[in-house]
């Protein structure tokens, strides 16, 4: 993967530098928003990666209602990241929620969901694990697993937002934006919009489908102060290009 | 007029009055809600530590964030949290506001529940009850000031979570409850305005006496696609923004406010609009991109125009012609006025139209009519 590329969407999060500082997302939400035209499964891909590379003292818990385990063992592969032997060391505990259906208007379903991912968090403090990622792929699906109870996919939300504060998780959620797009005010995707301290919203470009560029990708990072009293760029926007082994991010008009 | 605001909630209810109550509204165009609820939450902290508030206590609802996290930010911003529990204290309805974490407790799916520090908050774990949260929310302000005369004021930091699970009714009466509460001084909570349908909005800000919202300050910008072209401008933007205050008076009258506002490291800070600015925003003058407005100079050659048929008091006869023509003259243009055609005269000076009643019976045009205040 180009080192240099990777470098605008990892300073767009503040991951600068990879492997060797802390993972400086903790306590944070992030959301993903994107669309039918642009997919931002890359983005999710990119920070299971990021997350697993950092301080080996790291886990992610995946829900995976997208995809199966195997999907995502492919695409890491290639981006240099072995979720198998991950997944043997205890430092990704993936769900499979493929089949998940939640009875009974999905609260209880819900309701158990968060209590089997707490119990994993707590545990994980237990042994000293700082930094636990919670990665959900992705939001409608959970919608759809809870028959439509967006109330109840938002209080589920709630109790994974306490999750960050008390035990300083970092949580990334994705959503579709476009399946709310005929509604007048859809309470999930607003409730997320304020709920996230960084969101990412992948667009296709305003003059259509390009060869060489394959979308643009606006980053609102609203943590404005860094430790050190610098106030880093807040809105970040650049282009990409979705390649075989990796995704390219360019400044615009700077693609050669 | 943020101080304005925070000078109300600090001078609190006149004997016999409700609580005076402030809504701060925002949207995702100007999501900086939080930061004046916070700012609000500060400056009142700050008046009931040196005595200056009507106020012995405050009581902090918390839906959306920690109570731990309120007692770092106060102390961030200099508050004496060591004294807290002489002034605060904070209904938890954050941590477990359905009771999800009690229900799996119980059910054996978890052992142990998280510890958050107890700094002077207790839990709610049903905030679907509204007549429980109401009796929390007292028994908690009169563990802080007593059963006297002595009031406390309440900070609710969103209610939107409560307007998720009870009706738009249910939380009204929440509110009213808590304003005619004999202990309580004054409230103020935050709205998402874009959450909710309007008349949410409306019914909780006709239960204001100060509402207090938050708007971009370039309208313009709304639903801009972000790109590079246009990256700085929305950056700038976005942090900055308009606060937009109505106070309600006791007597009816309405006084509206603005005032520019800045968000930098999570800190707001405010600026009084401009003299003119703040003639622009108080104009009713639609923002378009022509100019609807006079400048001194304009408005001078304006009363310089001589109007027709005004009286200009020079006292020569103006004779406006009406239509009708004098004996005299039609005798003069007989072969003309036969044909009834249009007739000009020759005259290489000028030009002029002559027009011929084809009958001298018929009625002048309504707008040929002579007005008395015209010189006709």
């Amino acid at each position: 993967m180009n080192q240099r590329a990777s470098n605008l969407l990892d300073e767009a999060l503040g991951l600068v530098d990879e492997g060797t500082n802390p993972w400086t997302l903790s306590g944070r939400v992030l959301l993903i928003e994107d669309c039918v035209e642009t997919s931002a499964a890359f983005l999710l891909h990119h920070l299971l990666k990021r997350a697993l590379s950092t301080l080996s003292s790291n886990v992610v818990v995946f829900l995976a209602l997208s995809q199966p385990f195997s999907h995502y063992d492919r695409v890491l592969r290639k981006l240099g990241c072995n979720l198998a032997a991950q997944k043997e060391n205890k430092r990704l505990l993936f769900l499979d929620m493929l089949t998940s259906e939640f009875p009974d208007g999905g609260e209880s379903g819900l309701v158990a969901l968060y209590g089997k991912i707490e119990k994993v968090v707590s545990a994980l403090i237990e042994e000293n694990k700082k930094s636990i990622t919670i990665i959900i792929d992705d939001l409608s699906l959970l919608e759809v697993a809870a028959n439509g109870a967006s109330n109840h996919v938002l209080d589920f939300l709630h109790y994974c937002h306490t999750l960050t504060s008390v035990f300083g998780c970092t949580l990334v959620a994705l959503n579709h934006e476009d399946i709310y797009s005929s509604m007048e005010k859809p309470a999930l995707i607003l409730h997320l919009e304020y709920l996230a301290d960084i969101l990412m919203k992948t667009e296709p470009l305003a003059t259509g489908l390009a060869t060489d560029v394959h979308g643009q990708l606006t980053v609102l990072n609203k943590e404005t102060w860094d430790g050190q009293g610098r106030s880093r760029n807040r809105i970040f926007n650049f282009h990409f290009r979705i390649k075989e082994n990796g995704v390219e991010y360019f400044s615009p008009g700077s693609r050669a | 007029m943020a101080e304005s605001i925070c000078r109300a909630l600090r001078d609190g209810a006149l004997e016999g009055e409700h609580a005076p109550a402030l809504t701060i509204r925002d949207s995702l165009a100007s999501p900086f809600g939080f930061d004046v609820f916070t700012h609000v939450l500060t400056q009142l902290s700050s008046n009931i530590l040196a005595g200056k508030s009507q106020s012995g206590g405050l009581v902090l609802v918390a839906f959306t964030r920690s109570p731990s996290f309120y007692m770092r930010l106060l102390k961030m911003r200099g508050i004496d949290v060591a004294s807290s529990r002489k002034w605060i204290q904070i209904l938890d309805c954050y941590t477990d506001p359905l009771g999800w974490k009690d229900r799996l407790v119980d059910s054996g799916n978890i052992t142990s529940l998280s510890k958050e520090a107890s700094t002077g908050e207790s839990s709610c774990k049903n905030i679907k009850d509204m007549a429980k949260l109401f009796t929390s929310i007292i028994e908690l302000g009169k563990g802080l000031v007593g059963q006297g005369k002595v009031r406390f004021c309440v900070a609710i930091d969103t209610v939107d979570e409560i307007l998720r699970h009870a009706s738009i009714s249910s939380v009204s009466r929440l509110i009213s409850n808590l304003r005619s509460n004999d202990q309580v001084s004054s409230i103020f909570w935050l709205l998402h305005s874009d959450l909710h349908e309007d008349r949410v909005a409306a019914v909780l800000g006709y239960m204001s006496s100060i509402v207090a919202s938050i708007e971009r300050l370039n309208q313009s910008a709304n639903g801009q696609i972000c790109n590079s072209e246009n990256l700085s401008l929305l950056e700038r933007n976005y942090w900055n923004g308009k606060l937009h205050v109505r106070f309600k008076r006791r007597n009816g009258r309405v006084r509206v406010m603005q005032e520019e506002f800045h968000v930098e490291q999570s800190v707001i800070s405010f600026t009084t609009l401009s003299p003119g600015d703040e003639l622009i925003n108080r104009s009713l003058m639609p923002k378009v991109q022509f100019s609807l407005q006079l400048s001194e100079k304009e408005q001078n050659d304006r009363a310089k125009v001589v109007l027709p048929f005004e009286h200009q008091g020079n006292g020569k006869p103006i004779k406006i012609y009406d239509g009708r023509r004098s004996l005299e003259d039609s005798q003069d243009e007989a072969t003309s006025v036969s044909t009834g055609a249009l007739e000009t005269v020759d005259n290489s000076s000028k030009g002029e139209i002559i027009y011929l009643r084809d009958s001298d019976d018929e009625r002048p045009d309504s707008d040929e009519d002579p007005d008395d205040d015209l010189d006709i």
